[in-house]
């Protein structure tokens, strides 16, 4: 059999974390690999949203919080002392749980931080508006109300212009922390829709409580359970022949 | 449950209810009551002295006649100064204290200091401001000393507002932007500061109300006794409103006598504070318009 060598755009290494002396990640080692959509999925306080925020050092904003172990983005451990997170949050961008839509026309939320990180054509601005748009499925919706405050938008259209926004710095991995938990049925479906057509240009890892999600968008699938990764497979695996018990506990509604 | 044990409880607890209204309802309407008492016995002994002459000419005849345009025009450029160094120092340090400053100990010292400031009685600053701004820099008592003391006075509650208009900005905004590759500086100047602007801006409302109606700061920092000119820097002394009223109920040897223009002195200070009030809220409530969340 050959063996394809494959492309991993984000490696942890014996990742642990520590909020004080609470330990909220044990020893998290995973591959992530480009192109694909990796979620991660396992019961509350499990310690799934903590490992997607430090792979943007988002939890750098948390007072009193510690990381040990490496994690590398294209290689380089974006810890390190000499790396900027601003710079590895431009390439490594982030969708919430709830969408926050700056107070600002929905044109002005997309160009806000394309602006500030250079771009000033107003050509190229509005070709990134439009592109951006179209990706995330909203410019059809939304191209005569540019102008508009972006909190009128409703709850789904909201959440795809943070997509939006997310890819108008052209990220390579996208971090996405329950996208749909607020939404509803209809949204949702949308949402997983666009997953679907981003992965052929962007890495995704997408938390998710909903174990269906999980298994409609992903082809990787990680399960943790009180702070440790317990297994880490194709998503296929996971949920038709897991290797550990608790996975299949968990998959089959035994607990969570 | 016994049916008419429930029922008289419910009555009971309704009667409470309606008592307690009540109270509520009596304590708005004494304060408003006491407001407009104020403003109205105020209006009807000021407004016979309010003329175009009042308000555009310089007192005359050992200031038992003419107008009050000089302490107007005074009272306008010390609060403005005010403002002016007030604002940015004040809107800075709670940035500091609300964005940068770790949660501890330093924090809570300077948190602790400004409370103090603000509990400093305003003759204290106008020492302060003796000593320190007219007598040790040099600057004599002007304009810029009595608009640095003002502005120190009113520090304490621009802080204050513009702290918790920083900290009512949802922590979701500033998560976004950072969240997008955003530094922190463009962040808060960016996002943050916007979106508390109209709570900044309550603050120095405020501000602008105690540091037009304050005497003790300016007297011995600012404010003239009497000058029929008006000032040419600012380092010349000005007339104040305040302190104007001071002089002519206490200070003078025809108090009975103008008593009329202490009252029209009142009503034009009140008017104007009023005034400034009123354009900085519909400033707000126009930048509120523009920022729901």
């Amino acid at each position: 059999m050959v063996t394809v060598e494959k492309d991993f755009i984000i490696r942890t290494k014996n990742v642990d974390f520590f909020y004080s002396a609470f330990r909220a990640l044990s020893d998290i080692t995973m591959d992530f690999e480009k192109n694909r959509v990796t979620a991660l999925i396992g019961p509350s306080g499990c310690g799934k949203s903590t490992l997607l925020r430090l792979l943007n050092r988002m939890n750098d904003l948390i007072d009193g919080t510690r990381v040990e172990g490496e994690i590398l983005f294209e290689g380089r451990n974006i810890y390190a002392s000499d790396v900027d997170p601003v710079e590895i949050r431009q390439r490594i961008g982030m969708v919430f749980q709830k969408p926050n839509p700056f107070p600002k026309s929905i044109y002005n939320n997309i160009t806000y931080a394309p602006k500030l990180a250079g771009i000033r054509n107003t050509g190229e601005i509005e070709a990134l508006v439009e592109e951006s748009l179209k990706q995330a499925v909203l410019w059809d919706e939304v191209k005569d109300i540019l102008t508009k405050s972006a909190m009128t938008l409703s709850g789904g259209q909201q959440q795809r212009l943070c997509i939006a926004r997310a890819l108008a710095m052209k990220p390579d991995v996208i971090l996405m922390d329950e996208p749909t938990s607020a939404l509803d049925p209809i949204s949702t479906a949308k949402i997983e829709e666009l997953i679907d057509t981003l992965k052929k240009r962007y890495t995704i890892i997408i938390v998710t409580h909903n174990m269906q999600q999980a298994a409609r968008i992903s082809e990787y699938t990680g399960f943790f359970y009180l702070g440790k990764m317990i297994e880490f497979n194709a998503t296929e695996k996971i949920f038709t022949n897991p290797d550990v018990k608790q996975t299949e506990d968990y998959i089959t509604g035994r607990f969570g | 449950m016994n049916g008419n044990t429930f029922e008289s409880s419910m009555r009971s607890r309704y009667f409470k209810q309606r008592l307690f209204f009540g109270a509520v309802r009596l304590s708005a309407l004494v304060i408003t009551l006491a407001l407009l008492g104020i403003l109205a016995y105020i209006l009807a002994n000021g407004f016979r002295a309010i003329s175009w002459e009042f308000l555009t000419q310089p007192p005359t005849d050992s200031m038992t006649k003419g107008g009050i345009m000089p302490a107007i025009v005074g009272t306008l450029y010390l609060t403005v100064g005010a403002i002016l160094v007030a604002l940015p120092l004040g809107v800075v340090s709670a940035i500091f204290l609300t964005e940068y400053a770790k949660q501890g100990a330093l924090s809570r010292i300077i948190r602790i200091g400004v409370n103090c400031l603000a509990g400093v009685p305003s003759v204290v600053f106008g020492l302060f401001g003796l000593g320190f701004f007219v007598v040790f820099l040099k600057f004599g008592s002007s304009i810029l000393a009595g608009a640095l003391t003002l502005g120190i006075l009113i520090l304490p509650t621009i802080i204050g507002a513009a702290e918790e208009a920083l900290k009512a900005v949802p922590q979701t905004f500033r998560e976004a932007s950072l969240a997008l590759g955003v530094s922190k500086w463009d962040t808060i100047f960016r996002i943050v500061l916007p979106s508390a602007l109209p709570g900044i801006l309550t603050g120095a409302i405020l501000g602008v109300g105690r540091a037009a109606g304050e005497t003790a700061p300016i007297m011995f920092t600012a404010a003239a006794f009497f000058t029929a000119v008006l000032p040419k820097s600012i380092f010349d002394e000005v007339m104040a409103l305040p302190y104007h009223i001071y002089v002519l109920a206490t200070a003078g040897t025809h108090i009975e006598e103008t008593r009329p223009l202490q009252y029209g002195t009142v009503l034009v200070l009140i008017a104007l504070v009023l005034g400034i009030d009123l354009i900085a809220i519909i400033m707000r409530s126009m930048m509120r318009r523009n920022k729901r969340w």
